[in-house]
């Protein structure tokens, strides 16, 4: 049997699930890529990787192929020396310079592999930077360790907004002084669109919020012939007061673990954590606990939008009946896709999360057992992408969800990719349309119902090609 | 216009850079119970002996101690536990991949009047970074809540000196504040004691950690009580406690047991009673003044090699 036929086998299967050395194509990203990201969304705010420039080169990179924006960030450029040495001489050199240079009014600061194995300790380092005068002792650096051999870019960006947050609001926090204002998380949510929507919602209920850490102009900026660094809309002022809010919400729990304990241990405010609530029934629960903690009512014009979105779920409800999923990528992106997909009557079958833990699997299997659509499911956390292969050769199903690394298997697969995540590398424009809120999930259903549609259009003979689908 | 923005928080955080202070302070008052202490020595000086014994001291007193050995040779804890070597964070982390799945049950163990003893471990000599595994562990351990408010003290057991970067994980901020350095009048134990000082100048500049003393394990060098009290007077510190040396240590030790448990009525038990009780009622916390090395030199030629030659003579 000639491998390229064997690797499609059963037995192949197997001998890959029992790989234990090698991850081929894992759907994560790296630590310091989260923190880059979470910097991104706040006021004149520079990104500094305290390590090697390679690895700022990398998220730069990786940031721009999927915006088609330019993403501006530094690093203190550490070498073999200061792999020797430590990198407290890069960091005084580095902040002297970003600062003149850039003219920042926060840095952001977040460390490579190399500089979290040798030990640098970023707070030590920036005081002494201060003493020697490299930047100016009020100017505030925000750090946070983010070392790539644990967790994922959720971590990184979970560190650095607590990081950031400590950075500017520790010391404004006083109890007694709280305001009715409401704290909102996006999470590492690459669709960035989502956040332009998701205050236009609270807008609408006159919920007064700060979004931490609004990135959507960062990375959708208008073309103007102008270029500005930095485009943050998160300002460092009401950072500095989110600490005294009356309550905080994310949309990602795994990707703000700490940042949430912090609001609700030392900030004393209420939280609510939801997984990225996709479809109606995942949005009516975020809108109906927003109107709790606020006691805002819920106006018309919402269960206005909401009716469209039922209206266009049952229009496209026929593809979706009965059709099997395959879906990767991060834990909540996870959960909230398959709230959704069971919402629609699909069946999601394989879903593989390399930076998904135990308790998530616990989390998704509690969820498909909600329903009878999600009993032919299997949750895969730590596997990647090449296990995924595996599944969809061996037990084939209908689509796969995910960003751009799963078009290989979907080719081999012959079968059609949606795509929703973080890196979409190879279509255009979709970080400029929503995925949550009412019209988020119209735009969900529309492109997955019509990738059903085109595939079928694309494959169908003479006799099957029908004008109406 | 973003500029003037930027402006009014730089103000602003320049009046938070000063009240941090005092939150802190107050912080303090509150957790006051919790005292960090790091001790610190050249390799086979008798720290892990010294800190198990001390801290059984603690103990025996009522005190609530947890030590983190922080050296991959995992010997910090087994006069506590009588055992030969604990489980370790990295071994659990080697086994399994990384520490993500680990539970604190699996790497705390309670020994001697239920001090809790946790070993960072690391890898097989001559591979990998040791340093980062003590940093893997202490962040473990913030992580999964070792650090209890009932807590009166922690201690880390740091292997020789501090070689890299995480070898200084305990010196950094919210870790330990104050720092024990053990040394002999031996000319080797002092150069690591001198060298171990310039690490703590470094972190003590940026954050809050301080020598709070040299404590001698005497190896019988001649007037060695003098050139270590001389040596802590030169460092800007002092020599807290000296310890005579005893075979009874070396006894207990074969047993796997701390001198306060072996054999509670030893003269060497009430040492390290009297130790414990020192550090306990420590308030002399400095940045220490290192020597150079011509200074060092010239010390143990006052003090020691010189003095050793003329008696001989």
């Amino acid at each position: 049997m000639k491998t390229e036929e064997w690797i499609n086998t059963e037995e192949y299967r197997e001998l890959n699930f029992a790989r234990k050395a090698l991850v081929i194509n894992p759907t994560k990203a790296c630590q310091p890529l989260g923190a880059f990201f979470c910097a991104s969304g706040f006021e004149n705010t520079l990104p500094y990787e305290h390590g090697s420039q390679g690895c700022t080169a990398y998220f730069r990179n990786n940031l721009s192929r999927h915006y088609r924006e330019p993403f501006p960030a530094v690093s203190d450029s550490m070498t073999e020396d200061a792999a020797v040495f430590g990198g407290r001489a890069n960091m005084i050199e580095g902040l002297k310079n970003a600062y003149s240079l850039y003219k920042p009014a926060l840095i952001a600061m977040c460390t490579s592999c190399m500089s979290e194995v040798i030990g640098d300790d970023l707070k030590a380092f920036i005081s002494n930077a201060k003493d020697e005068g490299a930047i100016p002792k009020d100017f505030p650096v925000a750090p946070a360790h983010t070392p790539s051999f644990v967790g994922s870019h959720l971590t990184g960006y979970d560190l650095m907004l607590q990081g950031i947050i400590t950075t500017l609001g520790e010391e404004h926090f006083d109890a007694s002084k709280k305001t009715d204002k409401v704290n909102l998380i996006p999470g590492f949510d690459a669709h960035v669109e989502n956040i332009r929507e998701l205050r236009r919602y609270l807008e609408m209920m006159g919920v007064d919020v700060t979004v931490l850490a609004d990135n959507s102009e960062t990375f959708d900026s208008p073309l103007t012939g102008e270029y500005h660094p930095y485009l943050g809309k998160t300002t460092l002022a009401e950072t500095a007061d989110c600490v005294n809010a009356a309550a905080t919400v994310s949309m990602q729990a795994y990707a703000t673990p700490k940042t949430l304990a912090d609001f609700k241990g030392k900030y004393e405010q209420q939280v609510a954590a939801f997984n990225y609530p996709l479809g109606v029934g995942g949005f009516d629960a975020f809108l109906t606990r927003v109107s709790e903690l606020t006691g805002k009512p819920i106006p018309a014009e919402i269960t206005s939008e909401r009716g469209k979105a039922v209206d266009a779920a049952t229009d496209a409800h026929p593809y979706f009946h009965g059709k099997r999923f395959a879906l990767f990528g991060d834990p909540d992106l996870m959960l909230g896709l398959t709230a959704f997909l069971l919402e629609m009557g699909g069946e999601p079958v394989h879903i593989v999360s390399t930076n998904g833990t135990k308790k998530w699997k616990k989390e998704m299997e509690a969820l498909l057992s909600s329903s009878p659509y999600g009993a032919s499911a299997t949750v895969y956390p730590g596997h990647d992408l090449w296990h995924m292969r595996s599944l969809l050769m061996t037990d084939p199903v209908d689509m796969i969800i995910g960003n751009s690394h799963g078009k290989y298997a979907a080719r081999d697969a012959g079968i059609p990719h949606v795509r929703i995540g973080f890196p979409i590398v190879d279509r255009v424009n979709l970080h400029r349309y929503a995925t949550l809120g009412y019209r988020g999930a119209v735009n969900l259903i529309t492109w997955i119902a019509n990738a059903f549609i085109e595939e079928k259009d694309r494959t169908s003979d003479d006799a099957h090609f029908e004008l109406l689908r | 216009m973003p500029l003037r923005v930027g402006t009014a928080i730089a103000e602003g955080t320049l009046l938070l850079v000063k009240s941090r202070t005092s939150v802190r302070d107050h912080s303090c008052e509150e957790v006051m119970d919790m005292r960090q202490i790091a001790i610190y020595g050249k390799g086979g000086i008798g720290k892990s002996t010294t800190t198990q014994n001390l801290v059984a001291g603690l103990a025996e007193a009522g005190r609530k101690v947890m030590i983190v050995g922080c050296d991959p040779k995992a010997d910090s804890t087994r006069l506590m536990l009588h055992a030969k070597a604990q489980t370790t964070v990295m071994d659990l982390a080697r086994e399994r991949g990384s520490v993500e799945d680990l539970e604190l049950e699996e790497v705390m163990m309670t020994g001697f009047r239920g001090v809790r003893c946790v070993e960072s471990g690391g890898p097989e000599p001559g591979v990998g970074c040791a340093g980062r595994g003590v940093i893997t562990a202490i962040n473990f351990l913030e992580e999964n809540g070792a650090y209890t408010d009932d807590l009166d003290f922690v201690f880390y057991d740091v292997l020789g000196d501090v070689v890299c970067g995480g070898f200084a994980m305990p010196m950094r901020e919210k870790k330990a504040q104050e720092i024990y350095i053990v040394t002999s009048g031996e000319m080797m134990a002092m150069y690591a004691a001198n060298n171990i000082c310039k690490g703590i100048v470094k972190y003590a500049i940026s954050g809050g950690i301080r020598l709070g003393g040299l404590i001698c394990n005497s190896r019988k060098v001649d007037r060695e009580y003098d050139l270590i009290s001389n040596l802590a007077e030169r460092l800007g510190t002092q020599l807290i406690h000296f310890v005579p040396r005893d075979n009874v240590v070396q006894r207990a030790e074969l047993k796997r047991m701390t001198v306060i448990e072996y054999e509670s009525g030893a003269t060497q038990a009430d040492e390290y009673r009297e130790l414990a009780r020192k550090i306990s009622e420590n308030k002399n916390h400095v940045i220490p003044t290192p020597l150079t090395m011509d200074e060092l030199e010239e010390l143990l030629i006052t003090y020691g090699f010189l003095e050793a030659e003329e008696v001989a003579a």
